[in-house]
């Protein structure tokens, strides 16, 4: 299966630390047409464009940018969430150490955008060898004069900081990262306000994925009907999905939205390797669905996962064959959960812990029906209640494979019936 | 030795001259931390953290609260090279517990514990982004892909024979 390369346009054709051969390959030159047009008509156009976030919520990117054009602030920010930390996810690791010209461009042009003049690159701790090719790369662009002041000769400014994560899963939160660039705690605020309005430092602020903000530039280009031609109807453009797991070609592939999951797996992923099965796929992160063997035939777009029982999220695709117990690894999902809680509301920091405590009861053969309701119950409870998307999306591994996984739960209680 | 902090044995004036980086720039806090961490013994211990509050005016309850948020901080002081072995679940269904094992087995230690030499201190980790080459580690800032138990335990042996820089 041959990949569309949208977002990966440039990896591996320049060498990062050249800010010339970016530029030869027609680099920065989205932010130059860009800052030939009136913001507004820019905002349009990505609106048009149909782009989603790629980090996992799939927000229209054209509205987001809307709420901060429309607040008036004496600053405003743009900042770029590279906290990658979704267990099974590592295509911003690629697309930034392979262009990070490209990114820095995406910025640039939300900034001129939105009116922006200052850009922060959020950058998990775990990627420090990331670090110092976004901070050379800055540097460059701003000799060449690409970021900085009068940017190409226009009244435009623009710089870009990059500040490091420590660690914790959290903060990939959009408010969580804001406290922790504040140099907090990073504890997810109460919303309203959103960051649109109320920000880092409490002024309107874009917070973008590093995939959403590197299509920018094409867009700009090459116009929202052309990237339109890409994807499906509600859900245009591509995708750049990272195969882990039981495959033989594990990997980061960049294919239009609505690709089939089965072809992602078998034929771009070539199946389990040593003649294994396939047991089971987690799709969109260790916060995402398993669904099992029989419900691959998958449009690989938001609404068609949703509507399938699987998780778009940030195109994860964690295939598990059949040496694997799936109670295993949901207990290990769950102990992830309850380690990475931020502990600030009730739902989450009691609700990840006590699942993680049935599953192992479970596990261990002391379960009962009634666990499988109370499991059921509590996940719904913390969906519902939780105050950011890290409990109301953690139970998804205990209320996915309680349906499609529901024998190996009563199998687990019967044996320690017997 | 009156410039030395007593428990972590680090020079206090090397750790006032990186937090007068700090200037109340907020967004600053977390690199200079880091920064502070890889001179004093791996960790932010309270004698650190008092020299840190002390130039930037930061209280140290303030610092104790947002290193010990974070996983990357620790408020013990741990060997030259942290050790951290991912046990997240695409590294866990290709043979991270095995790898870790190993790793452990042939260091002596269990997770959380330095080796007696000062020389390594393991920790298990949540997924460090290397999903699609696992099972893999970082050693302090450097990162190993598609371990085997015997690639584990051969990278260990050169970190010991002060083969890797
Ligand atoms: S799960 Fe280990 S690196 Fe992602």
């Amino acid at each position: 299966m041959q990949e569309t390369r949208i977002v990966l346009r440039n990896v591996g054709k320049y060498n990062p630390a050249s800010v010339g051969e970016f530029r030869a390959l027609g680099g920065y030159s989205g932010l130059q047409k860009a800052l030939s047009l009136d913001p507004a008509a820019i905002i349009e156009e990505v609106k048009a464009s149909g782009l989603r976030g790629r980090g996992g919520a799939a927000f229209p990117t054209g509205t987001k940018w809307s709420f901060v054009y429309g607040t008036a602030a004496d600053q405003k920010y743009i900042v770029c969430n590279a906290d990658e930390g979704e267990p099974a996810t590592n295509k911003d690791r690629v697309i930034m150490a392979g262009d990070p010209h490209s990114l820095i461009e995406g910025m640039a042009i939300a900034g001129y955008a939105v009116g922006a003049s200052e850009g922060y690159i959020y950058l998990r701790f775990e990627y420090p060898y990331i670090m110092p090719v976004l901070e050379s790369a800055i540097n460059d662009a701003r000799n060449a004069g690409f970021l900085g002041k009068h940017i190409f000769g226009s009244d435009f400014s623009f710089d870009i900081k990059v500040v490091s994560g420590g660690g914790a899963y959290v903060c990939g939160e959009e408010t969580a990262l804001l406290e922790s660039i504040e140099g907090k705690r990073g504890e997810p605020r109460y919303k309203p306000p959103y960051p649109g309005v109320s920000g880092l430092y409490g002024k309107p602020t874009v917070i973008n994925n590093v995939e959403t903000l590197v299509n920018v530039p094409v867009i700009i280009n090459n116009g929202a009907a052309w990237y339109r031609s890409f994807g499906v109807e509600d859900c245009s453009g591509t995708k750049v999905f990272t195969l882990s797991g039981n495959l033989v070609n594990r990997g980061v592939y960049e294919f239009p939205k609505g690709v089939n999951l089965r072809d992602l797996i078998f034929e771009v992923g070539g199946g389990c390797p040593n003649g294994r099965k396939l047991l089971g796929v987690q799709t969109g992160g260790g916060s995402g669905s398993i669904i099992n063997g029989d419900m691959l035939d998958i449009s690989m777009d938001v609404e068609s996962c949703e509507a399938a029982g699987a998780t778009f999220g940030a195109g994860d695709i964690m295939v598990f064959d059949d040496s694997n117990d799936v109670l295993e690894i949901v207990e290990n999902l769950m102990e992830f959960f309850a380690h990475e809680s931020c502990g600030k509301c009730t739902p989450c920091r009691e609700g990840n812990y006590r699942l993680l405590q049935l599953i192992r009861k479970i596990r261990k053969g002391s379960g009962t029906m009634a666990d499988l309701d109370t499991l059921q119950e509590l996940s719904e409870t913390m969906m519902d209640c939780s105050l950011c998307g890290l409990g109301q999306a953690s139970p998804t591994p205990v209320v996915s494979t309680l349906k499609n996984f529901r024998n190996v739960y009563l199998e687990a209680i019967e044996r320690g019936r017997n | 030795m009156q410039n030395q902090c007593s428990a972590s044995s680090v020079d206090s004036t090397q750790i006032a001259a990186i937090a007068a980086r700090y200037k109340n720039e907020s967004d600053q806090l977390m690199r200079i931390l880091f920064d502070v961490q890889k001179i004093a013994s791996n960790a932010i211990p309270r004698d650190v953290a008092a020299v840190v509050s002390g130039v930037t005016g930061i209280p140290e309850a303030n610092i104790y609260s947002f290193i010990t948020f974070y996983a990357m901080f620790s408020t013990k002081p741990r060997g030259k090279y942290v050790v951290r072995m991912c046990k997240s679940a695409p590294c866990h269904v290709v043979g991270a517990a095995e790898v870790a094992a190993a790793i452990g087995d042939f260091l002596g230690i269990a997770p959380g514990q330095t080796t007696s030499d000062g020389l390594f201190t393991l920790e298990f980790c949540e997924c460090i982004g290397l999903c699609d080459t696992s099972p893999a580690i970082m050693v302090n800032d450097s990162v190993y892909t598609d371990l085997t138990p015997q690639s584990a335990v051969d990278l260990m042996q050169a970190y010991q024979r002060g083969g890797v820089k």
